[in-house]
C-alpha cells in the first residue's frame, strides 16, 4: 500500500504526520510512503532526511492521491477532493464537535479514521493521540508560563539574598495535568495539583507533586469513559472555595479540565485571578473549549488590570513540533501496525476490533459515527468482579495445633527408643542431633550458594563409600562384586562433587570497584 | 588405643567437619574453606575406613578397594572438570543416582551377608535380626527410590527425556498404593526375610522412584533436585543404621535435612506446599479461571533501541530466569553488565529463588560467566528497589515475574513471590515468542504500557545489543 504524507496545509500547523524514523517502521511494515515536498519543514526534517529514509518527495496530488493519507490537522475540501477512490484517510477530525467535518466526508468513496477518536483502553495506548499531544501540551504550559513569569521556578540561596521557590497549583491531573506537575517539579517549583477524581492523588504524588482535595460527601462519577465528567452544585461550591484560596497563594496556575463533548468547567472567576498577585501567571489549557478561567481568550495572552497573564494558547504541542511530530508518527506506525497485521503492506480495517471501529468516521461514504460505547476505565471493571474463586486458603498453623504434632512427635520417638535395643538407641540419638545441627546449618546458607550447597552435600553423601568398604571382602563373591560396584560408584561422587564445588567456588568473583556503588544503592534505600 | 577406638575418633572429627563445611558454605567470604574442610573430613573417614578394613582383611581385596576407588575417583574428577555450568543440574542429579544405588547395593549386600548368607558364615550381629532387616528394608526401598528418580530427573534436566509431567490415572494412588505394599513387604520381609521379597520390594521402590520424578514436570525442577538430595542423605543413614556406623549416620542426617531445608525454601518460593509439587504440576487447581487468559497488544522493540534505553538508563536490573541457561546467554550477558558498569549504569541482578532448574543455579551460571557476586542479589534484597530502576531486562524468565500472582488472586499462581519488575520504569522482555511459561499461565507484564518484547534467541539478542552500543 502506499502511503502519503501531505504538507499540513491549515496555518500555524507545525506538525508532519511522519518523521523519518517512523517512515522507516512503515516501510518496515511493507508499505511504500510519499512525502509531499517541505511537509517536515516546520519540525526540522528536511526532503533529503525522508529520502534517505527510502520515502519519494512527490507533489501535494501525489501524497493526497496515495492508498492511505497520514494527516495531522483537520483537511480543507480542495484537499478531500484530491483523494482517490477507496482511499483511507487517518488525521485528527474532532468528530464528536465538528459535525461539517463528518458532512463533508460523507458520500466521498473513502474511509476516514479519526486519531482523535482512539477508545481509552490499554491496548489502545500506544496509538492516543490525545495522550502523546496532552504530555506535551502539559510541559509546554509549564514552559510558557515559566517564559511569562518574572522570577524563578526553583528556590535559591544566593549572594543576593534568598529566592523562594515559586508555588504552582495545576488543575486537572489528567496526562496533561501529570506532565505539566512533572515539568513543573523539575524546574524546581512547589507543584500542588487537583483533581475531581481523589484516586488519582498516587499519580500527583509519584510525579512529584502535592495532592489538594476538595472535600466532598459523595464520589464523583468517573463515567466509565476514563476522562472526568460533570460534578455536582455542591461539589463545585466547595471547590470554589478550595480554588479562591489556592489563587491567592500561588504564582503560576495551570488548568486543564475538560469534559468530553462539552464546555470547559469554569474553576477560575475574575475575582479569583484579581486575587492573585501581580506578576502571577495562569496558563488555560482549555481555553479553545471556552476555558477554565474567566476572561481568558483562546490563542492569546491577555494581562488583567493587576498584572496577571493569563495565557490562552491552543496550539500548544504544535509549539514543539519535531517532539509533537515524532510521538504523532509514532502513534500513527502503531496504528498502521494494527492495520498490517501480517506487515505485508496489505490493509485490513477489521470492523469488529472495538478500536478500528471507534475510529471510524466513514467507511466508503457511509457514516459510521458514533460508535458503539466501548466500556473502558478500570473503575467500573471493579465494580462488579466476577465471583472470587473461592481458594481455600492456607490457614497458618495454630500454635495448638503445632504444640499437638509436636507432642505427638516426641511421644512416638519415645515410644520407638524406649523399646528399642541399646544400639539402636545410639544411632537415633547420633540421628536426632544430626537432623537438628544440619536444619540450623543449612538455614544460614546464602542463597547465591545453594548450587555448590548440593554439590558438597552430594560429595559428603558419598561417605556411604565407607559402608561399601566395610562389606568388601567379606564371605561371597557376590557380596565382594556388589560391594566393589558401591565403592566404585560413591568414590565417583566423593571426587566429582568435591571437585566440581572447588571449581564452582573459584567461579564466585567480587567485584573489585563495587563498594561505591554499593554504598549509593545503600544510600537511595 | 585400638584400632577400633580410632577408627571412631576419626569417624567423629569427619562429622564435626562436615558440619564445618555446611558452616563455611553459608558466606561466599568461607565457603573455599568449607569445600578444603569437607574434603578433609572426608580424606580423614576414607584412610580410617581402609585401616579398619585392611586389618582384616586379604592383599586381593585392599587392592579391589583401591581400584575401585581410583576409578570412581577418575570418573568423578574426569566429569567435574568436563560438565558445564548449564549441565550443572544433570551432573548433580546423577551424582544422587550414584548415592541411590549404592544404598541399594549396600542393603542388598547387609541382607546377603547376613540373613541371607549359608550356614555358620553370618555376620554376628548386635543386635535382633528382625531390627536389621527391617532395617534392609528401608535401606534399599530410599536408596532405590533415589537411584531411579534421580535417573528419570537426569533423563528430564538433560533433555533426554521430555520434562512434561506424566499423567497416569490416579496417580496419587499409585504413590500411596505403592508406599502401602512396602510397608506390608518390609513386615514380610522382617518375619521371614528371603530374596524374593527383597527382590519384589526392590522393584516396586525403582518404579515408585521413576513414576515419582516422571510425573513432576520440568519448572518443578529445583524442588525434585534437591528432594532426591534430600533422599539421598537419608539414604546413607539408612545404611548407617544397617551397618551401626555413627559417621554415616551423621553424614546422611546432614545431607538429608539440608536437602528437605532447600526443597522447603524452593516451595516457600513458588507458594505452594510440598504435597502438591510432589503430587503433580500445576494445572490441577484454578486452571478454569484463567481460561484463555488475558490477551492484549504487546509492543516489540529492536536490539538497537534496547542498546539506546541501556545507555541512558541510570539503573539497569537483570531478572535471568531457565531460557538464559537454555540459550547460553550468561557470556554475553555478562559482557553487557561490565560494559554498563564501566559507562557508570548501576547493573543488578535480581534471582528469583526458583529460576532455572537447580536452586542457585543462577547464581552459578552468572559466577562462570565472572560477573560479581556482591551484584547478584535476591529477590527479597532487590524487590524494593525495582521501582527506582530505570530498565529492567527480563531474560528468559516467565511465571517469576508475572503480575497476576500479586494481583490476581483467581490465577494458579496466585500468592507466589514475583519480582516485580513491572514497577519499574521499562521492561524489556526477551523471548522466543508468546507462548506461556511452565504453569502455562499467560503473563500480563507482556502487555504492560512499559513492557516491551525482544523477539528471539536471548543469546543472539543480548549480542546484537553489544553490537548496537
Amino acid at each position: 500500500m502506499l502511503i502519503g504524507v501531505p504538507r499540513e496545509s491549515s496555518p500555524g500547523e507545525t506538525r508532519v504526520a511522519a518523521t523519518p524514523t517512523t517512515v522507516r517502521s512503515l516501510i518496515g511494515l511493507g508499505h511504500e510512503v510519499v512525502v509531499e515536498s517541505g511537509a517536515g519543514a516546520a519540525a526540522s526534517h528536511p526532503d533529503e532526511a525522508y529520502a534517505e529514509a527510502g520515502a519519494r518527495i512527490g507533489t501535494a496530488a501525489q501524497a493526497w492521491g496515495a492508498g492511505l493519507v497520514l494527516h495531522v490537522g483537520k483537511p480543507a475540501r480542495a484537499e478531500l477532493d484530491l483523494l482517490r477512490e477507496d482511499a483511507v484517510l487517518v488525521s485528527l477530525l474532532a468528530p464528536a464537535f465538528d459535525p461539517n467535518m463528518i458532512r463533508e466526508l460523507t458520500g466521498r468513496p473513502v474511509t476516514a479514521l479519526a486519531m482523535d477518536a482512539v477508545p481509552r483502553i490499554s491496548r489502545a495506548q500506544s496509538l492516543d493521540v490525545l495522550s502523546s499531544m496532552a504530555n506535551i501540551a502539559g510541559y509546554r504550559a509549564v514552559i510558557e508560563a515559566a517564559h511569562a513569569f518574572g522570577r524563578f521556578f526553583t528556590g535559591q540561596v544566593t549572594a543576593a539574598g534568598k529566592v523562594p521557590p515559586a508555588k504552582v497549583l495545576v488543575a486537572g491531573a489528567g496526562v496533561a495535568g501529570l506532565a505539566a506537575i512533572g515539568a513543573a517539579t523539575s524546574l524546581g517549583a512547589i507543584v500542588r495539583a487537583t483533581d475531581v477524581r481523589p484516586e488519582v492523588a498516587d499519580q500527583i504524588e509519584s510525579m512529584g507533586g502535592q495532592y489538594v482535595g476538595v472535600p466532598a460527601d459523595e464520589p464523583q462519577p468517573g463515567g466509565g469513559t476514563g476522562y472526568a465528567s460533570v460534578t455536582s452544585d455542591d461539589y463545585n461550591e466547595r471547590a470554589a472555595v478550595m480554588y479562591a484560596e489556592q489563587a491567592r497563594d500561588v504564582d503560576i496556575v495551570i488548568t486543564t479540565a475538560l469534559i468530553p463533548g462539552r464546555p470547559a468547567p469554569r474553576l477560575l472567576t475574575a475575582e479569583m485571578v484579581a486575587s492573585m498577585t501581580p506578576g502571577s501567571v495562569i496558563v488555560d489549557m482549555a481555553a479553545a473549549q471556552g476555558g477554565n478561567v474567566e476572561g481568558s481568550v483562546a490563542d492569546q495572552v491577555v494581562t488583567t488590570p493587576n498584572g496577571v497573564t493569563i495565557i490562552g494558547y491552543t496550539d500548544l504541542p504544535g509549539r514543539l513540533p519535531a517532539q509533537a511530530s515524532q510521538l504523532y508518527g509514532t502513534n500513527l506506525v502503531n496504528l498502521v501496525k494494527l492495520l498490517t497485521p501480517a506487515k505485508d503492506g496489505e490493509l485490513v480495517l477489521d470492523m469488529d476490533d472495538v478500536v478500528i471501529r471507534a475510529m471510524t468516521v466513514v467507511r466508503n461514504g457511509q457514516v459510521l459515527w458514533p460508535p458503539p460505547p466501548v466500556a473502558v476505565s478500570a473503575a467500573p471493571a471493579v465494580a462488579a468482579p466476577p465471583p472470587p474463586l473461592v481458594k481455600v486458603e492456607k490457614q497458618p498453623m495454630t500454635t495448638g495445633r503445632r504444640s499437638a504434632l509436636v507432642g505427638l512427635a516426641a511421644a512416638l520417638l519415645f515410644v520407638a527408643t524406649a523399646f528399642a535395643p541399646n544400639q539402636l538407641v545410639g544411632n537415633l540419638t547420633v540421628f536426632a542431633l544430626s537432623v537438628v545441627i544440619g536444619y540450623y546449618v543449612i538455614g544460614h546458607v546464602h542463597h547465591a550458594l545453594h548450587t555448590p550447597l548440593m554439590s558438597v552435600t552430594n560429595a559428603i553423601s558419598g561417605i556411604i563409600v565407607v559402608g561399601a568398604i566395610l562389606q568388601l571382602g567379606h564371605i561371597s563373591g557376590v557380596v565382594t562384586v556388589l560391594a566393589f560396584i558401591a565403592v566404585l560408584l560413591a568414590s565417583i561422587n566423593v571426587f566429582g562433587g568435591f571437585a566440581v564445588t572447588r571449581r564452582m567456588l573459584g567461579m564466585f568473583t567480587r567485584g573489585p570497584a563495587r563498594a561505591a556503588v554499593t554504598t549509593t544503592a545503600g544510600a537511595h534505600r | 588405643m585400638s584400632l577400633e577406638s580410632a577408627a571412631a575418633a576419626a569417624y567423629l572429627v569427619a562429622g564435626l567437619l562436615f558440619v564445618l563445611s555446611l558452616a563455611g558454605l553459608s558466606k561466599h567470604e568461607t565457603a573455599k574453606a568449607g569445600n578444603g574442610y569437607g574434603m578433609a573430613g572426608m580424606a580423614l573417614a576414607l584412610v580410617a575406613t581402609v585401616a579398619l578394613a585392611a586389618d582384616d582383611l586379604e592383599a586381593a581385596a585392599i587392592v579391589a578397594i583401591l581400584v575401585a576407588m581410583a576409578a570412581g575417583a577418575a570418573i568423578g574428577l574426569w566429569r567435574a572438570r568436563q560438565v558445564e555450568m548449564t549441565g550443572m543440574p544433570e551432573l548433580i542429579a546423577l551424582l544422587h543416582s550414584f548415592v541411590g544405588l549404592a544404598a541399594v547395593l549396600v542393603g542388598w549386600n547387609g541382607y546377603l551377608s547376613v540373613e541371607g548368607a549359608p550356614e555358620g558364615e553370618a555376620e554376628v550381629l548386635g543386635l535382633a535380626t528382625e531390627i536389621h532387616s527391617a532395617e534392609v528394608a528401608i535401606g534399599v526401598f530410599i536408596g532405590a527410590v533415589t537411584f531411579t528418580g534421580s535417573i528419570v530427573a537426569f533423563l528430564k534436566l538433560s533433555a533426554r527425556i521430555r520434562s512434561n509431567p506424566l499423567v497416569l490415572p490416579g496417580k496419587n494412588w499409585l504413590n500411596l498404593g505403592a508406599l502401602a505394599a512396602f510397608a506390608v513387604l518390609t513386615v514380610v520381609f522382617v518375619i521371614s526375610p528371603n530374596l524374593p521379597v527383597l527382590a519384589v520390594l526392590t522393584a516396586l521402590a525403582l518404579a515408585l522412584g521413576w513414576h515419582l520424578v516422571a510425573s513432576i514436570g520440568g519448572g518443578d525442577m529445583p524442588v525434585v533436585v534437591s528432594m532426591l538430595n534430600s533422599y539421598s542423605g537419608w539414604a546413607a543413614a539408612a545404611s548407617g543404621f544397617l551397618l551401626d556406623n555413627d559417621l554415616l549416620i551423621i553424614t546422611g542426617a546432614l545431607v538429608g535435612s539440608s536437602g528437605a531445608y532447600l526443597s522447603y525454601i524452593m516451595c516457600q518460593a513458588m507458594n505452594r506446599s510440598f504435597i502438591s509439587v510432589i503430587a503433580g504440576g500445576f494445572g490441577n487447581e484454578g486452571a478454569a479461571a484463567s481460561g484463555g487468559g488475558e490477551e492484549g497488544e504487546h509492543t516489540e522493540i529492536t536490539a538497537a533501541e534496547v542498546a539506546e534505553l541501556l545507555q541512558d538508563a541510570e539503573s539497569v536490573v537483570i531478572t535471568p530466569g531457565y531460557g538464559m541457561a537454555v540459550a547460553h546467554a550468561q557470556g554475553p550477558v555478562a559482557d553487557l553488565t561490565r560494559r554498563l558498569t564501566d559507562a557508570g549504569v548501576d547493573v543488578r541482578f535480581g534471582i528469583h529463588p526458583v529460576a532455572g532448574r537447580l536452586p542457585g543455579h543462577m547464581n552459578v551460571l552468572l559466577a562462570e560467566a565472572r560477573v560479581p557476586y556482591d551484584v547478584v542479589l535476591e529477590m527479597d534484597e532487590i524487590n524494593d528497589d525495582l521501582a527506582r530502576t530505570s530498565v529492567v531486562l527480563v531474560i528468559g524468565a516467565n511465571d517469576t515475574v508475572n503480575p497476576s500472582a500479586a494481583e490476581d488472586p483467581s490465577s494458579p499462581i496466585a500468592g507466589m513471590p514475583v519480582l516485580r519488575v513491572w514497577e519499574a520504569e521499562n521492561v524489556i522482555v526477551f523471548k522466543r515468542s508468546m507462548n506461556t511459561g511452565y504453569a502455562g499461565v499467560q503473563n500480563p507484564l507482556f502487555f504492560r504500557e512499559n513492557t516491551r518484547m525482544l523477539f528471539g534467541d536471548a543469546r543472539e539478542r543480548v549480542e546484537d545489543i553489544l553490537k548496537a552500543l
